[in-house]
């Protein structure tokens, strides 16, 4: 990687991890408070402690992983192969793909495996799960655990036979010498014990081109669990002596409590109030009354005047946060005189903010056991989670555990823990387990959003077809993919932070698929300006053979070229890299008469991840992202007026629906040449500007701003 | 189940919490997204905007009575084997629906089935897969009653 690309990376890495977290400022008991702190002078010590960690992106030294191989994975004497990862399953399949490769490399069945994941105290820490980095990182780490695993037992095996190492095989969780036909299980050679070995530093894997287990098409390890109802999710905790919480939530954004009045609430019997600053919340004996005891609360906020959709491109430009340098990259020069033959494009692009709606709302059960904290959350970032814990109920981490059951969704939405520390709180104060279920409303309101982004671009292209120069700028939505892959001489390339009016955060594929939308829509400009076919114009302009690869693989599959877009019926193409990976969508789109709504009939995907681990879970990846896509690309939007979200609901946020699915076909390019890399995000980027290239070749109507279709039909006059 | 709830109670708290049956999930309390369908005398309902007092006298079938002596429904079997999911938290209220959907129309078109199933929302985007499933559940559906 060249110096910009890792920039770019840290960047990406630093959007991922800091994302603004709730603030509560807890007062806690001062009793309570001073016991747990042993006293007045350790107040400082502690408050030290904790700017310490706050400080430190540099304190991730003090996280190197583990090179112990029992810290990662254990034979049991029943054979059964206990593999442990910080990484958290949200749907994402990594608890298959993950099993796959370990069973490949230890030779097991998958089904000898069970993962122990997201739990702070059995599992080595873990940054968190999101960046696509479990399979480029987490799969490589846990299949040289697993080959040197394999190592330890074959030389067991060959120290208790006197045999030579080298002449041992192994297969289906035994190891077998060939010419004495002495055989032993995994589990008769360990009886139980830890392997005590450290990982080597250049370990042996076996190439994805040899691959049985991992690369081939393993059903979900814990599908069953599913369509039984039997999966716990985090909400679907229970303890002894559980009790249910609610939180009262401020009018708007920002505001601050003016009075409160709780006489009312204070006299529905089994409740417990608990009001420490701004936080006030109760838990009683379940779900209703506790809502009963919120809604009986007399409360007054006040609230600064705050911004709103109407001015919202123009305030992303005019409040640059200058405290954060963004992100330049230049090659050649923009500012060079262009021959009199070429064609120059200036457009801007915007997008709006967005919700991740997971179905499963934020939930958490906090239980106290003494001074130990035990939170199940569904969350991206179980180590993160526990430290916001520690930080919000000023405990050590020791006295800090969470656990993530496998989570109803994120998609880059569930990296904070603010649903785990209300829980927490209420439990502190209530003596009990509590659990707490943010509502729709809630989880649309006070979690985080995708940002909203401007982006302008301004290119030229040759006589030739060739593009000249190459000026992108993106204010607010962040530097992921910002990069072109096309080669064009003279770029220049920048991200500007803004202050945003709204709480955001990462999203499936960070900003890849707005730069993508900008960039896609702009050479299909490019390529209309030089009368060129969009899918020609793309080839003509990157070398990158994968890249040339997946545009050719999809518009294969489509047929593209074989008609011509009418006013009924639109042909969009649109493609790029981010994170290892390679996308190419083609599209059409069908409007049955003029002014009728636009519909998505059918979309092709060509994607190359490397080495496939598991193409059914790749597949059905690959089919959500285009289908979630959808929605970002046609209608979804928040809608905020002076502090307060305005459609905080499906009924009014709409998403995709059965009725918005149209014909998918999924073309995967295998490299079993190059390593794996992730999945979940990529295959959601092309979409968007593919389907705005179809409306144009369609209608000619150029629709820059996404949603680009939010009342469903092109607008007149674009 | 014998229980003493204020009539106005959604039947999702009477079943998660007092019952302590979490197969049936919240997703927006607003019957807007389908997670917490169950059926009522067979007919499928959001428990989400049902009160219990609706509920009272009728059967209620929720996603842990499908399977019968550990055999899955056709339905259940069908969402398996073309896994038509991803996080899994539609799964219960898509399952529910379709065997609301099959017990008042075996042989759906595929327009039917959208139409049927548009309420039922997916944020992982498997709805390719649930048609799949569902198509593949009323074959076997009018089979096993034939």
């Amino acid at each position: 990687m060249n110096r910009e690309t890792i920039a770019a990376a840290d960047l990406e890495r630093t959007q991922h991890e800091n994302i603004e977290r709730a603030r509560y400022a807890f007062e806690l008991d001062r009793r309570q408070f001073f016991k747990l702190l042993g006293g007045g002078v350790l107040v400082c010590a502690c408050a030290g402690s904790v700017v310490a960690q706050e400080s430190g992106r540099g304190g991730r030294a003090e996280h190197e992983l583990p090179r112990e191989i029992s810290a990662w994975l254990h034979v049991g004497e029943s054979g059964v192969v206990t593999v442990y990862t910080g990484k958290a399953e949200m749907g994402q399949n990594i608890r298959t793909s993950l099993a796959q490769q370990v069973a490949e490399e230890l030779r097991v069945a998958v089904s000898a495996i069970s993962m122990v994941m997201g739990d702070t105290d059995l599992t080595p820490w873990d940054m968190g799960t999101f960046g696509s980095r479990t399979t480029p990182t987490m799969g490589p780490r846990l299949r040289e655990v697993a080959s040197t695993a394999r190592d330890v037992l074959v030389t067991m095996a060959a120290e208790r036979w006197h045999a030579d190492a080298a002449t041992l095989v192994t297969s289906d969780g035994k190891v077998s010498d060939p010419k004495t036909k002495h055989s032993l299980t995994y589990g008769e050679l360990t009886r139980g014990q830890q392997i005590t070995k450290l990982l080597p530093e250049d370990p042996s894997l076996t190439p994805p081109a040899e691959w049985r287990v991992a690369g081939t098409p393993v059903a979900k390890v814990d599908g069953k669990a599913f369509v039984t109802g039997e999966h716990r999710y985090a909400a679907d905790m229970i303890r002894s002596g559980m009790i249910y919480g609610k939180v009262l939530r401020p009018t708007a954004f920002n505001a601050t409590l003016v009075s409160l009045d709780t006489s009312a609430a204070e006299k529905i019997p089994g409740v417990k109030l608990v009001r420490d600053g701004n936080f006030i919340g109760a838990a009683g004996p379940d779900q209703h009354t506790a809502e009963q005891a919120i809604k009986a609360m007399r409360a007054q906020w006040k609230a600064p005047a705050q911004p709103s959709n109407k001015e919202l491109f123009d305030y992303l430009r005019k409040n640059p946060d200058t405290s954060d340098e963004g992100f330049r990259h230049d090659a050649g020069s923009v500012s060079q005189k262009l021959p009199a033959s070429a064609k120059t494009l200036a457009a801007t692009y915007t997008l709006q903010y967005i919700a991740h709606a997971p179905l499963e709302p934020r939930a958490a059960v906090a239980e106290w056991e003494g001074e130990k904290l035990t939170v199940w959350t569904g969350s991206q970032r179980p180590f993160a989670v526990a430290d916001q814990l520690a930080e919000e109920l000023r405990l050590s981490r020791q006295q800090v555990r969470v656990i993530i059951p496998d989570t109803g969704s994120a998609y880059g939405g569930k990296h904070t823990g603010e649903c785990a520390v209300e829980a927490a709180r209420l439990a502190k104060s209530a003596g009990k387990p509590v659990r707490l279920v943010w509502t729709r409303e809630e989880e649309f309101t006070w979690a985080y959003f995708r940002p909203a982004g401007v982006i302008d671009v301004k290119a030229s292209v040759g006589a030739d077809g060739k593009v000249l120069t190459w000026e992108h700028d993106n204010y607010n939505s962040g530097p992921a993919a910002i990069n072109t892959p096309y080669d064009v001489p003279n770029q220049r390339i920048e991200f500007h932070p803004v202050n945003s009016p709204l709480r955001q955060g990462s999203y499936r594929g960070l900003a890849a698929p707005a730069n993508f939308f900008a960039r896609e829509s702009a050479m299909d400009e490019l390529a209309h300006l030089a009368a060129m076919d969009p899918l020609a114009f793309r080839l003509k302009n990157t070398n990158d053979p994968r890249l040339q690869a997946v545009l050719q693989a999809a518009a294969e599959k489509f047929g593209w070229g074989s008609q011509k877009s009418t006013p009924q019926r639109g042909f969009g193409i649109a493609g790029g890299t981010e994170k290892g990976s390679f996308v190419a969508n083609c599209v059409e789109i069908e409007i049955p008469r003029p002014g009728a709504p636009v519909r998505i009939a059918r979309v092709v995907e060509a994607f190359d991840c490397g080495a496939v681990v598991n193409p059914n879970g790749l597949r059905n990846q690959i089919e959500g992202a285009i289908t979630q896509a959808i929605g970002g690309a046609m209608f979804e939007a928040i809608h905020f007026e002076n502090g307060k979200i305005l459609n905080p609901r499906f009924s009014d946020y709409r998403v995709p629906r059965f009725r918005d699915l149209p014909e998918i076909e999924v073309v995967l390019v295998n490299r079993k040449d190059v390593p794996s890399a992730g999945a979940g995000e990529t295959p959601n980027m092309g979409l968007a500007p593919a389907v705005a290239n179809a409306v144009f070749a369609a209608t000619g109507a150029r629709l820059r701003s996404l949603p680009l279709l939010p009342q469903g039909t092109v607008p007149k006059g674009v | 189940h014998h229980l003493d709830l204020p009539p106005d109670l959604p039947l999702i708290y009477a079943l998660r919490e007092h019952l302590h049956m979490t197969g049936t999930k919240y997703g927006c309390g607003e019957g807007q997204c389908g997670a917490c369908t169950v059926l009522l005398d067979g007919r499928p309902v959001r428990s989400c905007r049902t009160p219990v007092s609706q509920a009272s006298g009728k059967q209620i079938t929720t996603i842990e009575g499908l399977a019968q002596n550990g055999k899955l429904n056709p339905v259940q079997q069908a969402f398996l084997e073309q896994e038509a999911f991803q996080c899994g938290y539609c799964t219960s209220g898509m399952i529910m629906s379709t065997v609301g959907l099959l017990n008042s129309n075996s042989k759906p078109s595929d327009g039917d089935i959208v139409r049927f199933m548009n309420g039922n929302m997916c944020r992982c985007g498997t709805y390719g897969r649930a048609l799949a499933a569902i198509r593949q559940a009323a074959r076997e559906w009018k089979a096993e009653r034939s």
